[in-house]
């Protein structure tokens, strides 16, 4: 593995465990065991999309401000959760850390390395260490492709194995390790069921041996006992291969069930994030806590106690986020103030459980 | 076979059975369905993608799309009257002041050329023989009902102009504007995120409760069942499988299909730790190749030799609940295989 960049230490360093940090304060740097580093680091990420009018004289008069200053680390073979609603930003942020959707600013450390403005050579690079699992599994498999060729294709594309038959072999473990028969590769996407299309996307974003997959909601269009295949899959590949997920799901159920940290996203911004089961039992921005009693479980008897908070209203538009806090055109408890100040994160938790929020009246 | 008319049930669905003629074969995407509903009841209709909840509910109103589809057997009893029997013309007055429907999409859609306004006044004239001045404000009150701000204005508006969550509040107040003695919602909060789909849901109860209105909710979603549901019918490969009081068939499912679902889905109550999530194996069955016998014993852990050669009916397992399986009597005794995980958060 790459050594540290300088730059890339600080930051590291600032969010790393306590033993880390209680190290590095001691100028002892270089001690330090890199897997404790971030294997992902994103800080301060901003991606805006022009809207733009006129035909042939096109102007720009507005921004979507899909994604508005985010920040977070992903540790080596951990899985980060991203939950929040439809046009949360959630997918953008995904494009956006493997770079198919340019940063308006801020900065994506990857491996140890810079990926905003960087050259194409480095993407090349972290892109064979980073794969993505696209939302739509009916619309990312190309449907003239055969099953085989769309497995295999960032092999071909990273040029990493030696002869035809290195490469056949790779192909045919890769349809193994997703639970499907190697003769299947002959097939058309079409010829498959939902669950085995999202398998066959899986094994594609396995080929090129990545430490870390962006998967972008793998399991929301699949029926529920075929959602819980692919999930018990994904967990068993990360314990196998030490894998990194960023795993974006609109689904708090699935995301407890995944991640390790969890992260949630309203207009554009994450409003919290925390280590563990943090957020789902002790949520303190009210978001989260309307999005977790908005969540159905399957258990009359709970159900039916369970007070649920109604928020009021729809989500404004990314293009014309409210002032101050993002949602306090929503939100049950806000008070002027909400209105005047954008809340920045605050830490509570310990260092090894940690806890961030941003709302002016979270208590803790 | 029992005779029309002895139904003491506001709907009761006999032996429904429904078949598409399609280029690779005939699908019977509804294959003997019973099921009932009394006045006010809430009753859940849950199942799988493909295993024919749609189908089903187009079955009970009459709008199968024929061809290539046909309703090939069956009653569908509705306040006694088999629907069935019915004409084109008296089957137009059952739907709307008798049943009310909101389809999954994009069936459902509204007429995106139509206003709001024109959407839910013609029923109304047609159906209760308002005068337009009497049904437009009628419109009015119901969107003022279904919580859209400023209906009056609101009226106006074309489809495309309001948000999902909106359009979906229009959906419920066309489906209620006829006051119907039964709603058939279709999925209808499923393409709506959480919050707005708690809006909507909790919008559906209040005004069925404060309507009398009976509900036949259908998703897929087993938690928004197990919260609006008195009663739950669990489907798969177009029959009923399991049928039960919700408490009863989520705490004591007794058929191996919804024991397997159940454990599927991950929940928001247990912690990562809890492990791994139950699954069942394979994939829901072609629907032109049917396994013989229960169309569940390729995936079922329980399968003995009987469950490939003789379909099991219906059998009693407990108070208003019953399950088709052979082997019920032992499915119920494994409650240590499911994920009983409740370290319920305050
Ligand atoms: N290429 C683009 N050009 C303009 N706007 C875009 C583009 N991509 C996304 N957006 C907008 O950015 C916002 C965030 O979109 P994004 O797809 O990231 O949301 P999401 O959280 O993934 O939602 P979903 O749950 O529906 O997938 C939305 O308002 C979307 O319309
Ligand atoms: N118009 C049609 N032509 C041919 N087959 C059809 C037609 N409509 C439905 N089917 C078939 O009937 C079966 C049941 O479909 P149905 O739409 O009722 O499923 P569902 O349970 O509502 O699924 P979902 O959860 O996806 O809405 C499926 O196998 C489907 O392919
Ligand atoms: S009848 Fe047999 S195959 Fe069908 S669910 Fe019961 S045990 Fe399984
Ligand atoms: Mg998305
Ligand atoms: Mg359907």
């Amino acid at each position: 593995m790459r050594y540290l960049q300088t730059t890339s230490a600080a930051t590291a360093v600032a969010t790393a465990p306590d033993a880390v940090g209680a190290l590095a304060s001691m100028g002892e740097i270089a001690a330090v065991n890199l897997s404790a580093v971030p294997l992902l680091s994103v800080r301060d990420l901003n991606v805006h999309f022009p809207i733009n009018r006129g035909f042939i004289l096109q102007r720009t008069v507005g921004h979507i401000r899909a994604v508005n200053g985010v920040s977070f680390d992903v540790n080596p073979g951990e899985t980060l959760g991203v939950v929040g609603e439809s046009g949360s930003g959630k997918t953008t942020v995904a494009r956006a850390v493997i770079q198919l959707e340019r940063p308006t600013s801020g900065s994506v450390i990857f491996q140890g390395e810079q990926l905003v403005g960087a050259t194409s050579d480095v993407l090349r690079n972290a892109r064979r260490s980073m794969s993505m699992v696209f939302q739509d599994p009916y619309g990312s498999l190309n449907p003239r492709m055969r099953a085989g060729n769309i497995v295999g294709e960032p092999l071909r594309a990273h040029r990493v194995f030696e002869s035809k038959n290195e490469y056949l072999d790779r192909v045919a473990e890769l349809f193994q390790m997703v639970g499907m028969h190697p003769g299947v590769a002959s097939r058309y996407p079409h010829q498959f069921s939902g669950g085995q299309r999202q398998r066959i996307a899986i094994a594609r974003s396995l080929a090129a041996n990545p430490n870390l997959i962006l998967l972008d909601e793998p399991v929301s269009a699949l029926d529920v006992s075929i959602q819980a295949q692919v999930i018990n899959l994904l967990e068993d590949l990360q314990d196998e291969h030490d894998l990194a997920y960023v795993f974006v799901a609109h689904d708090l159920s699935v995301v407890r069930h995944t991640a390790h940290r969890t992260a949630v996203m309203y207009l554009g911004k994450i409003v919290e994030i925390a280590d563990g089961d943090e957020i789902y039992d002790n949520p303190l921005h009210p978001y989260t806590q309307a999005l977790l009693s908005a969540a159905p479980m399957p258990d009359p008897v709970l159900e039916r106690k369970r007070e649920r908070i109604v928020l009021t209203g729809d989500i404004p538009s990314p293009a014309n986020p409210p002032s101050g806090c993002v949602f306090r055109t929503r939100c049950p408890i806000a008070i002027d103030d909400c209105a005047e100040v954008v809340p920045q994160m605050r830490s509570t938790g310990s260092l090894t459980r940690r806890h961030e929020v941003a709302c002016i009246r979270a208590e803790f | 076979m029992e005779l029309a008319g002895a139904s003491r049930h506001l709907l009761e669905v006999r032996n429904l059975e429904t078949e598409f003629h399609t280029d690779y074969g005939v699908v019977r995407a509804v294959d003997g369905v019973d099921l009932h509903i009394d006045e006010g009841e809430t009753v859940g209709l849950v199942g799988e993608s493909g295993c024919g909840k749609s189908v089903a509910a187009l079955s009970i109103v009459r709008l199968v799309p024929d061809p290539p589809g046909r309703i090939v057997g069956g009653q569908v009893l509705f306040e006694g009257t088999d629907l069935l029997q019915l004409d084109v013309r008296e089957m137009r007055h059952v739907r709307g002041p008798g049943i009310g429907i909101i389809f999954q999409e994009p069936l459902t859609s509204l007429n995106p050329v139509l206003s709001i306004e024109r959407q839910i006044v013609e029923p109304l004239q047609e159906h209760l023989g308002m005068t337009r001045r009497q049904a437009s404000s009628r419109t009015a009150e119901l969107l003022d009902l279904v919580g859209i701000p400023d209906p009056s204005a609101r009226m106006r508006d074309y489809p495309h102009m309001l948000s999902g969550g909106q359009r979906q509040r229009i959906m419920i107040a066309i489906a209620l504007s006829c006051n119907p003695r039964l709603l058939i919602a279709d999925e209808a909060t499923t393409a709506l995120d959480v919050t707005i789909q708690a809006q909507i849901l909790e919008l559906m109860k209040d005004l069925t409760e404060r309507f009398g209105t009976a509900l036949l909710m259908i998703t897929h979603n087993l938690g928004v069942v197990a919260r609006y549901a008195d009663r739950v019918c669990v489907m798969y490969a177009g029959k009923i499988r399991e049928m039960g009081p919700s408490e009863e068939l989520y705490g004591n499912p007794r058929h191996p299909y919804t024991l397997g679902l159940l454990g599927s889905v991950p929940r928001l109550d247990s912690a990562r730790e809890s492990g791994k999530l139950m699954q069942i194996p394979g994939d829901v069955p072609d629907p032109t190749m049917m396994p013989p016998g229960c169309a569940f014993h390729p995936r079922c852990d329980y399968a003995v030799e009987r469950c490939s050669e003789e379909d099991p009916w219906m059998e009693e397992v407990g108070v208003g609940h019953v399950a088709a399986c052979w082997e019920r009597a032992r499915v119920g005794n494994i409650e240590s295989k499911m994920v009983s995980n409740r370290n319920v958060s305050a």
